[in-house]
């Protein structure tokens, strides 16, 4: 690939679009004789609907049908039963979808919703994890294929031995992805072929997805997904808006454009589970790791098994000889918990790292000179060397970069007027993993170039990065390159989950451009087009067993007021080494975004579960709290100049998912610092701090 | 009236109101539903989907237009209030040719990943600067004897109503101050 577009600061290539509000979203195409349909969520935990009375929705005006297991169209149960929708009066979760409105207008729709009376029986429901479940289990794997538990050496052994010790457990409440764009999806068919514009991280999934439960063939249904308003996980593949709009499409045989209201986002879509994790560590008496073991417990719902991998983080990150991981899962009568932005990683780091913080004071060793002493030379959990590691320069440069240098480890030392100061650090980690994917170029006779690819862009920049690319792998300036993305139209590629979209897309886009400088090179008739595409499938599969991660250090100062207990960050700091970094400009909005994430993890996210309903009370942006403009004060992510030639021809790791990683270890290390309080539940609220100056 | 393709009538007319009101620069005239936000009269009713829908409950601030050139959350304004007033969403923002400087600051700051809060964000800016303008404190505003001062703390507190999730705040702030300290 020749020096150019790779590794420039390039604005993106929509950005015109989304500052003038012309960029569509999926509900937001213009549709003659649209409808539209509103949810009606199962106000019962775990029961059998005994009856729907849908008059007095339908004698509403404007009201042209109201969808329940009882009349909706059939469709083929799919892989994942939480999709099975309309088709059973069993409810397996408070909120479960049983029965759309579809009406001339949104507010006909949603006055009718509210007008559907359904009967259930019930049964009693079991909805709040706890350690000692008794319906505990150990899963065959976790997701998406990790063996349960690992076993290196002996970790009691090794435990009882060692003359410096932590046993900690750590507690994760529910989070809620919260894309600022609801899952939304308009739906229309037309001789029996589905066209749906949806808001998902993945428009090839979802097309699979329609096919099998609509049986039809793939081609027959075509998904778009141009401009998507985030996702982080919960539009990774098809969700309820998606199929439901279908249906009721289908049934009313006209368009349907139906978004999810902010408030059925809590669940039904996905959420990352709760997590109790019991980390223990062992070391000599200068820190070197002897024995590690993590515990993690999370939930799964009755009707589909999805177990977070959550210890997973612990195999590889740091090296001691005796290691032991186990994952146990409980079924529970809530909705199936999801992906959500480092699934696994991000939970499971927040125990890793706040344990390490533990065992550094343990050891009375500096905590960024602890995680160094701790690198692993090979990969811990597989044995065979890293294609790149470079935890230990990240640590360095952001040590130096943030002022580490000097820190007095005494909690409760540094004072800024009635604010307590303290600061933090963790390691963060995240496989850097390719999908097989295809791509195809076009030269046109006037010297510019199209390149198609049914990639997503949901606001990490894919789109002009993947321009980028295509121009280095075409050897001409970007001005001379147009991309399509997000339509299923295009070569079809895997969805932006992962962090893998870039590595996977961009591989697919290089070898499509290497074959038609082939055919270029071999001659073309002037004045006309020439095409060439590629498929990844065979090199990508064939790729040598790596272990490949993206590695970070993440530095966080945080100010807590010693009478009211707030918290606020002064500072967030992350250096990584991810790669190469095509577009610094979209890079950096990656990482602080994840970053910001973990620090909204860290202080203000949590699912509260009611038990009584088996739901989640605070299910709206107002009481769900995310973090906002006024909590973030400083935030800096620079990256480490990386070439590693073992992962894809870009040389890319993948930056959506690293940021989050960590953080919230390295803001409760630093609480911890500021006070002297370790706060091992999530999230760092301030009744958990108040009073802190009546403290000794 | 029972449902099925014969039961189109969204409403009757006894809860239905003509209301005329400008929205960037155009005077709109519309028989709404007394039931229709302004966000969904902008969205379905006259093709203006720049205002986005994120919580429909003034919540989050993707929805922000400027109603007679002072922020609102649209998605809380009934329409039938609107008659006679004015609303500027993010399509009148721009000249006829070039974005205004502070769509041209975003772009130049990435101060937005998926944007669908970006349309708010715009409005809000806006409003927020002509408020600093006008005099009006905030919260974080310590002298309230003089004119505030557009620090990057007054920024972060006056933006805090839009939220967004790909966080792309000090992104935003950097645009922000850009166009407002620009010459």
């Amino acid at each position: 690939m020749s020096a150019g577009a790779v590794g420039r600061a390039y604005p993106r290539l929509e950005g015109r679009e989304k500052v003038t509000g012309t960029a569509r979203y999926a509900v937001e195409y213009p549709t003659d004789g649209v409808t539209y349909g509103w949810v009606v969520p199962a106000a019962v935990v775990r029961g059998r609907i005994t009856r729907v009375d849908t008059d007095e929705a339908l004698a509403s005006p404007g009201v042209l049908a109201v969808l329940h297991h009882g009349n909706a169209p059939r469709i083929a149960p799919g892989p994942q039963p939480e999709l099975w929708l309309l088709q059973e009066p069993a409810v397996h979760y408070r909120g479960q979808f049983v029965a759309v409105v579809v009406a001339t207008s949104l507010e006909a729709a949603r006055e009718g919703a509210r007008l559907v009376r359904i009967d259930y029986d019930t049964g009693s429901h079991s909805t709040v994890l706890t350690d000692d479940h008794p319906g505990l289990y150990k899963p065959e794997h976790v997701n998406p294929s990790y063996p349960t538990d690992t076993v290196e050496g002996d970790f009691d052994a090794g435990y009882a031995a060692a003359p410096v010790r932590v046993d900690a457990t750590y507690r994760t409440p529910a989070y809620h992805n919260n894309p600022m764009e609801p899952h939304a999806t308009t739906a229309r068919w037309h001789d029996g072929r589905l066209l749906v514009h949806d808001s998902t991280q993945g428009a090839a999934p979802v097309q699979a997805t329609l096919a099998e439960l609509f049986e039809l063939p793939r081609e027959s249904v075509r998904v778009i997904a141009e401009h998507v308003g985030g996702g982080f996980g919960s539009k990774g593949y098809a969700k309820a808006a998606v199929v439901l709009a279908a249906l009721a499409a289908r049934h009313v045989d006209r368009p349907v454009k139906l978004a999810l209201t902010r408030q059925q986002l809590f669940g039904p879509i996905g959420y990352r589970t709760p997590t109790i994790q019991r980390v223990r560590l062992a070391a000599d008496a200068d820190g070197r790791l002897t024995a590690v073991c993590h515990d993690a417990i999370s939930q799964t719902s009755t009707i589909r098994e999805f177990a977070e991998q959550t210890a997973v983080y612990t195999r590889s990150m740091y090296a001691a000889p005796h290691r032991r991981t186990t994952h146990r899962l409980v079924r529970l009568d809530v909705p199936t918990p999801f992906w959500m932005r480092a699934p696994g990683e991000c939970p499971g780091a927040y125990a890793l790292e706040s344990a390490m913080d533990e065992l550094a004071i343990a050891a009375g060793v500096d905590p960024v000179e602890l995680r160094i002493r701790n690198d692993a030379a090979v990969d811990p959990d597989q044995g065979q060397p890293f294609t790149s590691r470079n935890l230990v320069a990240c640590l360095r440069e952001g040590a130096q970069r943030f002022g580490w240098a000097g820190r007095d480890p005494t909690p409760r030392a540094r004072r800024d007027g009635r604010w307590l100061v303290g600061t933090g650090v963790a390691g963060s980690s995240y496989p850097a993993r390719a999908r097989p994917s295809s791509a195809s170029v076009t030269a046109r006779p006037d010297g510019s170039f199209l390149a198609r690819i049914d990639a997503t862009d949901i606001g990490t920049g894919a789109r002009t990065a993947l321009w980028q690319v295509a121009a280095d792998a075409l050897g001409v300036p970007p001005e001379r390159v147009e991309i399509r993305i997000g339509d299923t139209d295009l070569p079809v590629a895997p969805l932006a989950g992962g962090s893998m979209g870039t590595a996977s897309w961009s591989w697919a886009v290089v070898r499509a451009c290497e074959a038609l400088r082939g055919k270029l090179r071999a001659g073309a008739p002037p004045g006309t087009e020439v095409s060439a595409e590629a498929d990844t499938t065979d090199e990508v599969g064939g790729q040598p067993e790596r272990p490949r991660y993206a590695y970070g250090a993440q530095f966080v100062e945080v100010r807590v007021d010693a009478d009211t207990g707030e918290v606020r960050v002064n500072r967030t700091l992350g250096v990584f080494a991810a790669g190469r970094v095509v577009n610094p400009t979209t890079a950096r909005s990656q990482l602080i975004g994840g970053m910001t994430m973990g620090l909204s993890m860290a202080l203000h996210e949590e699912g509260l579960l009611d038990e009584r309903y088996g739901d989640w009370v605070n299910h709206d942006l107002a009481t769900y709290h995310i973090t906002g403009c006024a909590d973030v004060e400083s935030i800096e992510a620079y990256w480490l100049d990386e070439r590693d030639d073992e992962l894809n021809p870009a040389g890319v790791k993948g930056l959506g998912e690293i940021g989050i990683v960590g953080t919230a270890a390295a803001v409760a290390n630093a609480v911890h610092h500021a006070t002297g309080v370790r706060v091992r539940d999530l999230p760092i609220r301030l009744d958990k701090l108040v009073g802190l100056s009546g403290l000794a | 009236m029972r449902g099925g393709p014969e039961n189109e009538t969204t409403t009757d007319e006894r809860h239905s109101s003509r209301v005329a009101f400008e929205v960037n620069g155009d005077r709109r005239e519309l028989t709404l539903d007394n039931r229709t936000t302004l966000l969904d009269a902008l969205r379905e009713h006259l093709g203006l989907t720049g205002a986005k829908k994120g919580c429909d409950h003034g919540q989050c601030g993707s929805c922000t237009v400027l109603l007679d050139g002072r922020r609102a959350k649209s998605c809380l304004v009934f329409t039938v209030t609107v008659d006679g007033r004015s609303v500027l969403t993010v399509e009148g923002l721009a000249g006829p040719d070039d974005l205004s400087p502070m769509q041209a600051a975003f772009v130049a700051h990435d101060a937005f990943q998926c944007g669908y809060c970006t349309p708010g964000q715009l409005c809000s800016a806006r409003g927020m600067l002509d408020e600093v303008a006008r005099g009006w404190p905030s919260a974080v505003t310590e002298d309230l004897d003089s004119p505030p001062e557009l620090t990057d703390a007054e920024i972060r507190e006056r933006m805090a109503g839009n939220l967004c999730r790909c966080a792309a705040y000090p992104h935003i702030v950097a645009a922000i101050r850009e166009t407002a300290t620009a010459p």
